[in-house]
């Protein structure tokens, strides 16, 4: 059954994508970086600069929407939006992008993330140096940073230690997911990972980062940019590359929704608000698990990849562990899962680069395509507020 | 820099003869006398004129020991004070992170005693640089150096083989030292500070709704089941199980000490607490196991409620 937001998915789609290349020290500014990508993007859509009438990016990005449209050499902007809460904003400039259009506020938005992530700011490195200010986000961090609870890696691994004692996840299911991955990226020239795969024993002997996490289990921080251009379906179809539609985007938060630390509700083995995302992207594309042929999952970290093969309906509570075995989300199985290698085999550029993955198996241009990719999902960061599509053939 | 790198760049300078270095000063009576005081050595033949001309000495001499103080360039050296290979060495080996420096072992051969008057140079080589080595300091390297000490006619006159520990300061030394950064501290709100207070007197408190009685942790400025803003505070047994638990090993971040291990405790209460187990191994923890809570000032000022394993269960 379809709601009137897939009238959405009628009126706005992708008409260009691009990126810059995907390494561990640029040698450029974030702001250059974006401005490559964005120059890319606005290529394959066959569009110029002066087109550009709105931008949608991540509150964490660090480019003013002015200062690239400045440097782009753009006109009039009459839409900007951003969205919060880290990775978990990936989707949703898609959402936000589709809806300016559809409602005609704007024309072309452009959709960015670039960041300088390994060589300036590592996320990796946790929180540090924060001023215990009396504001929310810093009242909550203080629940868990004087205790050392600062990385991202470590608020993850609370949720995955007591899912593993819940459902008797292993270790090695963690890593099922990183050796997938990495299969994924040794045939990709575009990823970091490109040639080198991994075992599962390989990940079995990576070194603890926090347990139960190993090394091999957390995604790779990267330098990059990609940048994504959303136009009215109707003026996409008139555009150089075949328009991907944005079949469903959605945007989800649930009650007693935390960032990154869901440790204090009854039930903290789930991801309410990928469910919340799931249903809504369901229901608005008109279509359940059968119809999707990849999926594109947000893999910061590998426990997260099981919680969303379940929150998608994919098999029930507890039974990833069992649904990814036997080669089942790598290419060739049931389910192949972030065919490009996703954050832990191509690049993390904070889900932006899985977007771009997306409209290259809706398109049938991805290196390592999927065959029948009509519909394919697309998560953003886990964990947090997060967001979701559903990209299908325009 | 790789090891591989870090090595051939170390294989020329090691051997190598630097080039001679002059004392600054000739041997002489008032440093003498300054490092027999300084070291409680009363030895007549180093101090009093008299006694050391009726000696078999026939004269002053300096003590052997003190040797190493004639090379010293000095609080304030003219010229480059790391030149020579020794120079080159550390340079290297603080470029590849190895920046703190201890010396472990100092071996001395002396061919005859000093006399005032005495004018020294001092030539050094590196004999070996050793490859990375887990010390109780951190990892390091250990580098060997020769210096052998000459008058002025070319004489040898003692060497000395050096050996100093050139190593990687882990984060926990450096906290002590003073240079690190104390535990990040709780931010306090209006909605949360009675929590802390009540830390700071060594009560953990619960926030427990005056409307419907829920409790909440975190506490907050409004119930989400009765909306109600009333409030009071709960004092909790301190007694509880983990609900869950990690070890943090990577990236170390000063001044916690790792492996690190972080718990959600979930109290008698209902409400559940992440905070730090003490008194307890890591392969020792499992999910359901008893704590109770133990208020520990972790720095001067910040008492923070820890927990360990109930003694006996």
């Amino acid at each position: 059954m379809k709601s009137d937001r897939s009238e959405i998915g009628d009126r706005a789609a992708i008409a260009g994508i691009g990126q810059t290349e995907f390494s561990k020290d640029s040698g450029r500014s974030e702001l250059r970086l974006a401005l490559e990508a964005i120059s890319a993007a606005l290529d394959d859509a066959g569009l110029r600069p002066e087109d550009v009438d709105g931008m949608a990016t991540f509150t964490m990005d660090n480019n003013p929407e002015i200062e690239i449209n400045r440097y782009l050499g753009g006109g009039d902007l009459k839409f900007f939006s951003r969205t919060h809460y880290g990775g978990g904003a990936a989707c949703a400039p898609i959402l936000h992008a589709a809806m300016a259009v559809a409602t005609g506020v704007c024309d072309v938005v452009v959709c960015y993330r670039a960041m300088n992530e390994r060589s300036q700011q590592r996320f990796g490195a946790g929180v540090q140096g924060r001023p215990p200010m009396p504001v929310p986000e810093v009242v909550h961090f203080g629940w868990h940073s004087p205790y050392g609870l600062l990385t991202p890696a470590s608020w993850v691994a609370m949720n995955a230690r007591r899912a593993m004692h819940e459902y008797g996840i292993t270790s090695e299911d963690f890593g099922r997911i990183s050796v997938a991955d990495r299969k994924h990226a040794a045939t990709n020239p575009k990823a970091w990972f490109f040639e080198k795969p991994i075992t599962l024993e390989d990940h079995q002997r990576s070194r603890w980062i926090v347990e139960p996490l190993r090394l091999l289990d957390c995604c790779q921080e990267s330098d990059g940019a990609v940048a994504v251009v959303v136009t009215s379906l109707e003026r996409a179809r008139d555009l150089r590359s075949p328009p991907v539609r944005i079949a469903a985007a959605a945007q989800g938060a649930t009650t007693d929704q935390q960032m990154m630390t869901r440790y204090y509700s009854e039930d903290i083995l789930g991801l309410p608000e990928m469910g919340l995302v799931a249903r809504q992207l369901y229901q608005t594309a008109g279509v359940g698990p059968g119809d999707v042929a990849t999926a594109i999952f947000y893999d910061h970290f590998t426990p997260f990849v099981l919680t969303q093969i379940e929150e998608f309906g994919f098999c029930g509570r507890g039974e990833a562990k069992d649904f990814i075995k036997g080669g089942n989300i790598e290419l060739g199985g049931g389910l192949p899962i972030n065919p490009h290698g996703g954050q832990l085999g191509e690049a993390y550029i904070h889900g932006m680069n899985g977007i771009a993955e997306g409209v290259r198996q809706v398109r049938g241009t991805a290196v390592n395509q999927v065959e029948g990719a009509e519909h394919v999902i697309v998560t953003a960061g886990t964990g947090v507020p997060t967001s979701g599509l559903i990209l299908g053939v325009g | 820099m790789t090891p591989e790198e870090l090595r051939q760049r170390l294989d020329p300078i090691v051997g190598r003869e630097g080039a001679p270095q002059h004392a600054p000063d000739p041997v002489n009576e008032p440093m003498i006398r300054h490092w027999c005081e300084a070291v409680g050595d009363l030895n007549p033949a180093y101090l009093d004129d008299d006694f050391a001309a009726a000696s078999l000495h026939g004269g002053r001499v300096a003590p052997p020991a003190m040797l190493q103080a004639w090379g010293m360039p000095g609080l304030r050296p003219r010229g480059e004070i790391r030149s020579g290979p020794m120079g080159e060495v550390l340079a290297l080996l603080d470029a590849a992170g190895y920046t703190s420096v201890v010396a472990t072992n100092c071996r001395q051969e002396y061919a005859r005693y000093l006399r005032p008057g005495d004018r020294l140079n001092v030539t050094a080589q590196v004999r070996s640089v050793s490859d990375e080595k887990k010390t109780a300091l951190g990892v390091g390297r250990f580098v060997d150096q020769l210096m052998i000490y000459r008058d002025i006619g070319g004489e040898e006159v003692a060497r000395m083989e050096f050996r100093i520990l050139k190593f990687r300061p882990p984060a926990r030394a450096t906290a002590e030292a003073g240079t690190g950064r104390p535990r990040p501290r709780p931010a306090r709100s209006r909605d949360n500070a009675f929590f802390w207070e009540g830390v700071d007197e060594r009560r953990l408190l619960i926030q427990r709704c005056d409307g419907c009685g829920r409790l909440r942790h975190p506490p907050g400025p409004m119930c989400p089941d009765c909306h109600g803003f009333d409030w009071e505070a709960q004092e909790a047994s301190g007694r509880g199980r983990v609900y869950s638990f990690v070890v943090a090993h990577h990236p170390p971040i000063p001044p916690f000490d790792y492996p690190n291990l972080i718990a959600l405790v979930e109290l008698e209460e209902g409400t559940r607490i992440v905070s730090n187990l003490i008194g307890v191994s890591p392969d020792d923890v499992a999910i359901d196991m008893p704590v109770e809570v133990v208020f520990t000032q972790v720095d001067p000022d910040l008492v923070l409620p820890l927990f360990r394993p109930i003694p006996g269960r």
